[in-house]
């Protein structure tokens, strides 16, 4: 067992090596560029990359040419809300997503009201989930774009997503989901799924960092203001040269979720029971998101009267994280626990466990083992924690100023 | 397995054996993500930072003044378009032969209220030092102006252009894609002379496709073009591609090493080639001009450029008809139009660019199989009139 032992699936996933494979070939060898249209080295190249959108494209059962190349969930997100906004823009000015959202969505949401848009940021229920009444009732005869992650980073819930894009398109609003975290975790049936524009990422899905792609739907047409302009690449959509041997392992990627899915599904649940019991049995534990409506990959949990730092550091043979990676070099407490109501103490305590295709038993186990030591030992120290063994509510405690 | 000469270095280049070897445990073991805290993460972010240092000294930068983006387009957009947002629509002057991720944000910006004077360059595509002064007289907010031409190799004299628009307190911009790893590039100098960013990308210089960077000047302010997580010191959001930015600092570190011998050895190669071009009659364009050292654009009269190139091809040689970006479309280059080519010639135009794997031998036998082709298209002209 190799410490320490990595629970941040969530954050970044290793290349799986089937995927690795495939990848080098069009590093090394076979180094073209796909837009040279001038020889075979061009043609070879262009021809992984039309094979690989096809891959990307079944899991999702999406049509290829509705699927273009990006560097990355970020600039998909980045180009289906500005893209969008500012090709409707005509048609109204407003905006709707939730506070529960990856920074790529909300700062480019808050970008876009410096340009005079204006937006609503949805809260969520206790449990992390939209109240699908509370959108209805902040849409607008204005509003044009409404954003709902699939399956949140921080916490695993799964959004409404087919409800929603019922609602977004009886009223002609163009939907857009960020999916970096739902591919080959949730089956995703772009068919069914009344959704307009999706973003998808390779590197959480076993794929290389680098390349994601943007899903724009083609029946109805959705059209897009382009944010990367140059030599034409993608339709126009997103100008620069394609990295092949990205593109090729993004498609792997891809390919084997599909494969894989129901299976690894089930053994992630198995191995996540475990760990979720093994901690449950521990007082003052709170799972964080609904426990129904989510992912088995992800369990987000509150450890109260412990202070998060310390645990952080106590459990340093296992890789996790505490909120998102995109924030965690910033000692707020998650903004996601705050908007599900967690007060800043325990949103602290948090720990994200995301498991994932190499997770084994052992791992689940030692984890166990060392949480129940280390949360033991610094509950121990903690006068916070005697007062409530001393059944003393500490809300009703008049705190003196030193 | 059939592997034609490559001779389109300008379109992209194999990637060097030392930067695969660079890459590869960040393509297996070492996956963390650079923004997390715990130990993989943290050596996620050392290998960032230590490809940022490669990067700053192949290019005569500081660490702290390289933006890592995902490619040599986006760098350009990123400059074009951040700058613009910071500064109220004014004038934007581009080069006549600027690459399409330069003219195209530029057009983008017109229809955002920017007004957009396009430089004209003269018959060797070199920028017209008139125009250039009428300009500067306009007081442009924005300048951008490429230092080497990606289908001629013909360079501009960035430092005395930028060094000439100081009074005027643009921010003057270069896209210097195409001459790392060819030339010397010191960014010191040139943002001493007045040059505010550069443009540079790894796949030009045996490193992987997906990361580059824009060259910046602190005192500049750009609204970044992607936001999200805030890397890149909020200019640039998104998970860093760490098996790539290690790939383009490995390769970076080749360039720099190998930059001096490497032009002597390219000037000597295209020397050899364009010798064999003259002899059977080739119009060589911007040959005039200081060109890169590895570049040859010419055209053969009468000779259509993409049947030429074709023919090449299957006889076993990589070469470009246009960029690579654009050769889909049949129309003459614009860089061509623009240095007042006549369009007949120019749409016989093939390039030819020269690079790490380029070797005298090479050119021998393309001389001989491109001696050989002209004679078959001649005679089929011949023949078909």
């Amino acid at each position: 067992m190799k410490l320490p032992i990595y629970l941040d699936y969530s954050a970044t996933t290793p290349v799986d090596p089937r995927v690795a494979e495939k990848m080098i070939p069009f590093l090394v060898e076979k180094f073209g560029n796909p837009a040279s249209r001038s020889h075979s080295y061009g043609w070879e190249a262009e021809a992984a990359v039309e094979e690989a959108r096809e891959q990307v494209a079944a899991l999702v059962n999406a049509d290829p040419k509705e699927i273009v190349w990006t560097s990355g969930a970020t600039e998909s997100n980045n180009l289906a809300i500005k893209g969008a906004a500012n090709f409707y823009a005509g048609k109204g000015k407003h905006i709707i997503t939730v506070k529960t959202e990856h920074k790529a969505v909300l700062d480019t949401v808050r970008e876009m009201e410096r340009q005079g848009f204006s937006a609503t940021y949805l809260d969520v229920q206790e449990n992390g989930l939209i109240d699908l009444e509370v959108l209805k009732a902040a849409i607008r005869p204005d509003t044009v774009l409404v954003s709902v992650m699939f399956v949140n980073n921080e916490i695993g819930v799964v959004q409404p997503i087919a409800e929603i894009g019922e609602i977004c398109r009886e009223k002609g609003i163009i939907f857009h989901v960020d999916a970096a975290q739902a591919t080959g975790k949730v089956d995703i049936d772009l068919e069914k799924l009344k959704v307009d524009l999706m973003s998808f990422s390779a590197h959480k899905t076993y794929g290389p960092k680098g390349i994601g792609a943007l899903y724009i739907r083609r029946k109805p047409r959705v059209r897009l203001e382009a944010q990367m302009h140059g030599g034409g690449h993608e339709r126009g959509f997103r100008s620069g040269t394609l990295a092949t041997h990205q593109i090729v392992g993004m498609g792997e990627a891809f390919r084997l979720a599909k494969e894989e899915m129901v299976e690894e599904n089930k053994r992630i649940a198995a191995l996540r029971d475990k760990l979720l019991k093994g901690l449950s049995d521990m007082e003052a534990v709170y799972v964080n998101g609904d426990l129904e409506h989510r992912v088995a990959h992800n369990l987000n949990m509150s450890f109260a009267y412990v202070e998060g730092e310390s645990l952080l550091m106590a459990i340093k043979d296992v890789a996790v994280s505490s909120g998102s990676a995109c924030t965690s070099a910033s000692l707020e407490p998650s903004y996601v626990l705050r908007a599900l109501g967690r007060e800043d103490e325990l949103a602290h305590s948090s720990i994200r466990f995301s498991i994932g295709r190499f997770t084994t038993e052992e791992e689940v186990d030692f984890v166990v083992k060392l949480l129940h030591s280390k949360v033991g030992k610094l509950r121990e120290l903690s006068p916070l924690w005697d007062m409530f063994k001393e059944g003393i509510d500490l809300n009703t405690v008049q705190w003196a100023a030193h | 397995m059939f592997a034609p000469v490559y001779l389109d270095h300008n379109a992209t280049t194999p990637l060097h054996p030392e930067v695969l070897e660079a890459m590869l445990p960040y393509l297996r073991e070492q996956y963390g993500n650079a923004s997390s805290r715990h130990e993989y993460g943290r050596a996620a972010r050392r290998a960032v930072d230590e490809a940022r240092q490669q990067v700053a000294a192949a290019t005569g930068a500081h660490a702290t003044e390289v933006v890592f983006t995902s490619g040599g387009s986006e760098s350009n957009n990123l400059f074009l378009k951040g700058a613009a947002v910071s500064l109220r629509p004014g004038l934007l002057a581009v080069s006549a032969v600027e690459h399409p991720c330069i003219a195209r944000p530029a057009e983008q910006l017109a229809r955002q209220g920017w007004e957009v004077a396009t430089l004209a360059v003269d018959g060797e595509g070199r920028v017209e030092q008139g125009a250039y002064a009428e300009l500067l007289a306009r007081r442009p907010a924005l300048v951008s102006v490429m230092l080497a031409n990606n289908e001629t190799g013909v360079l501009q004299d960035v430092a005395a252009l930028a060094q000439a628009a100081r009074p005027t307190g643009a921010w003057f911009h270069s896209d210097a894609v195409q001459v790392l790893g060819k030339l010397e590039l010191d960014f010191r100098a040139l943002n001493g002379a007045g040059v505010h960013a550069l443009s540079v990308s790894s796949h030009k210089i045996g490193g992987p496709k997906g990361a580059a960077a824009l060259v910046l000047d602190k005192r500049v302010e750009l609204q970044p073009l992607i936001a999200g997580g805030g890397q890149e010191r909020n200019l640039r959001s998104g998970t860093e591609n760490v098996p790539a930015i290690v790939g383009f600092g490995a390769a970076c570190a080749l360039a720099a090493r190998n930059v001096k011998e490497n032009r002597r050895r390219l000037a000597d190669l295209r020397q050899q080639l364009e010798a064999g071009l003259h002899h059977q009659g080739a119009r060589i364009f911007g040959a005039g001009a200081e060109r890169l050292p590895n570049t040859s654009y010419f055209a053969f009269p009468g000779v259509d450029g993409e049947t030429l190139v074709g023919y090449l091809d299957r006889a076993g040689f990589a070469v470009a008809s246009g960029a690579a970006c654009s050769s889909a479309n049949p129309e003459p280059s614009r860089v061509l139009m623009a240095m007042g080519v006549a369009p007949e010639l120019a749409r016989g135009a093939v390039r030819v660019s020269l690079g790490a794997t380029s070797t005298a031998a090479q050119i021998e036998e393309f001389l001989g199989v491109l001696k050989g082709t002209l004679e078959r298209l001649t005679s089929l002209t011949a023949m078909a009139s």
